[in-house]
């Protein structure tokens, strides 16, 4: 990344800057509301970041990254219920579990390639969605309602509005620092190397099963942090974030800020929800129009938002 | 005994369902190598249509007929606007645009139909029990499922293997850029192929129609088993996807039916009762999990490439 003024670096950095300033815009206008959706726009982008780092870099196709989602919420949510209401045991549970789940599910999808891993990790996901609608202690379909937001002590204030959006800033910002160092580190240039040509980089001598499994695990852990940002955000855990619909969004959120870009999916996550709001707000049947955009933004918009402006910005 | 040889039919009805519609997602992966999400799409509007048209017309097997072209007609209008533009792009590509088809078919659905769920009435001469073995009754509709899903399956077959038009089917799905200099109209090849996979869909939705409500999102969790039929079976392969099918359908149904009990003779059983639900809605993935590992290109993989 060059450190020079075109139009893609621009509207990084006022994306960045605008997200940073944005509850003072809030408290000085009162727009709780708008505080409200980039809450959430940011846990999103967080779990579209995690995505990106297996999809963009990796070329793992995942369609089942919303499980993460779900098993970073339900953790913070049964813990609670039972009770525990420690943000110090919980959030590690959430990152481990999610840990363990993705050690599991990419040991057997990584197993296979091109359609076969995104039909995999669809039915893996589809498996752990059936798993929560099973639990009907824990509210099974219906959900589970966290009556309690994970407790830091006197660290940070989780029902704080404000406190809440920065802690969720600070975790997208930590998440994209910590993406960077590993897409260029030698451990990420093999991973992006893998996807380039495997068989070149097995015949280096690189084990390609292991370096893959490896940042689908940390994929996973990130998208089991945003999880547990988004049971707290919403109050409630329920199997629905796990739907493979949710996989989708996470997807088309990537694709539409630009796969393998830093910033792409925060890009992404920002116009794609932004949109969808804006959609249900003039029209119920909002989807009648999102899908064929959908369509149309596969068939023109390669490279999605930011790979558009980069090549606007060259020329 | 009489338990079991219900549940059993059932699951091979259910199987063979599965099949109806894993054969469309097959054959349109393996001719075109287009994946195709808005398959479960397909299944919703063959179960709507079929519970409009058999309101209209007031018959069933006239109705099913007119909602079984409906859609044929839908699929190829849907291949002619906006799938063919995508051939030959990437997976990711077809999943992306056809999880937006889902999306547009959903909310199209809802503004038609509107959000509650619609029946679809057997007509009389399908809800009799037949005597299938002395002592043992079996609904008389599902049983017309399994006869009709058999010729289904049956008529694929020639289709595929002894006719001209499947001679060139599987002669696209082998060297598709040889065909296309041969003088064959890929073209229209590939949206026929596409109609046809598209009215295999609506068949299993229509069929399937009066034993669950109609109603939006009813394509999606049957497409993933068709996904997971597809995976076992190797894609490509109808041959894989029939016998995965029978193979998932009778292991679901059988593990739904009979785990719990099996359960509670070993756990207590309330752990059982907690356990079974889950354990049987994931046995279809474990089987899968287990079948990956195995062999990861499926058990009948299609013709190597």
């Amino acid at each position: 990344m060059k450190d020079q003024l075109n139009a893609r670096n621009a509207v990084v950095l006022l994306v960045l800057a605008g997200l940073l300033l944005l509850p003072l815009y809030t408290s000085m206008s009162g727009n709780v509301f708008a505080l409200t959706l980039f809450t959430r726009i940011v846990i999103f982008a967080l779990a579209a970041s995690s995505l990106n780092l297996i999809m963009g870099y990796g070329g793992m196709m995942s369609f089942g990254h919303a499980a993460y989602l779900g098993i970073g919420g339900y953790a913070v949510g049964i813990l609670a219920a039972e009770g525990i209401g420690s943000g110090f045991v919980q959030w590690p549970v959430a990152l481990l579990s999610s840990a363990l789940f993705a050690l599991v599910v990419g040991a057997l999808c990584l197993r296979t390639r091109g359609v076969y891993f995104i039909m995999i990790t669809l039915a893996f996901a589809q498996m752990a969605y059936y798993v929560a609608s099973a639990l009907s202690r824990y509210g099974g379909d219906d959900g589970l309602t966290i009556y309690k937001r994970s407790d830091f002590g006197g660290l940070i204030n989780l029902s704080n509005r404000v406190q809440f959006y920065y802690l969720c800033l600070g975790c997208l910002y930590g998440g994209i620092y910590l993406i960077w160092r590993i897409v260029n580190s030698r451990f990420g240039l093999v991973v992006q190397g893998l996807r380039s040509n495997e068989a070149r980089m097995q015949a280096i001598g690189f084990p390609a099963t292991r370096y893959r499994l490896v940042c689908f695990v940390i994929a996973g852990t990130l998208c089991g942090l945003a999880g547990a940002l988004l049971a707290n955000n919403t109050d409630f855990i329920s199997p629905a974030v796990m739907y493979w619909t949710r996989s989708g969004d996470l997807m088309v959120m990537v694709i539409l800020g630009g796969m393998g870009t830093l910033f792409g999916p925060v890009v992404g996550a920002i116009v794609y929800l932004v949109l969808e709001e804006f959609l249900s707000q003039v029209t119920e049947y909002w989807a009648l129009i999102m899908g064929p955009l959908l369509l149309l933004i596969v068939l023109f918009g390669r490279g999605g938002i930011v790979g558009v402006l980069g090549r606007f910005s060259r020329g | 005994m009489l338990l079991v040889v219900e549940q059993f039919l059932n699951g091979l009805q259910f199987g063979l369902l599965l099949f109806l519609l894993a054969a469309g997602l097959t054959l349109v992966f393996g001719i075109m190598d287009f994946v195709n999400l808005a398959h479960g799409s397909l299944y919703m509007m063959g179960a709507y249509f079929a519970a409009t048209f058999v309101m209209w017309t007031g018959s069933f097997v006239f109705g099913a007929i007119l909602a079984l072209g409906a859609t044929l007609l839908l699929g190829i209008a849907l291949e002619f606007v906006a799938l063919r533009h995508f051939y030959g792009r990437d997976h990711l590509d077809h999943v992306l645009a056809t999880f937006g088809l889902i999306l547009f078919f959903n909310d199209a659905v809802r503004l038609i139909w509107g959000p509650a769920g619609l029946a679809l009435p057997l007509p009389g001469w399908l809800t009799v029990p037949i005597q299938i073995m002395p002592g043992v009754f079996y609904p008389s509709y599902r049983l017309a499922i399994i006869v009709v899903s058999l010729l289904v399956a049956a008529f694929l077959y020639v289709v595929v293997m002894r006719t001209r038009l499947g001679m060139l089917i599987r002669a696209g799905a082998s060297n598709r850029e040889m065909i296309g200099a041969l003088g064959i109209n890929i073209k229209l090849l590939y949206t026929l192929v596409f109609g046809l996979g598209a009215a295999l869909a609506g068949l299993a939705g229509l069929m399937q129609a009066p034993i669950l409500t109609v109603q939006i999102g009813m394509g999606e969790n049957i497409l993933i088993l068709a996904f997971v039929i597809i995976v076992i079976g190797g894609i490509g392969s109808i041959r894989g996807a029939f016998l995965a099918a029978i193979f998932v359908g009778l292991i679901d149904t059988l593990g739904r039916a009979f785990l719990p009990d099996l359960l509670r003779k070993i756990l207590s059983s309330a752990a059982a009762s907690t356990a079974a639900p889950a354990l049987s809605s994931m046995l279809i993935y474990m089987l899968m999990a287990i079948v990956l590992v195995v062999r990861p290109e499926g058990l009948f993989p299609a013709n190597k490439r």
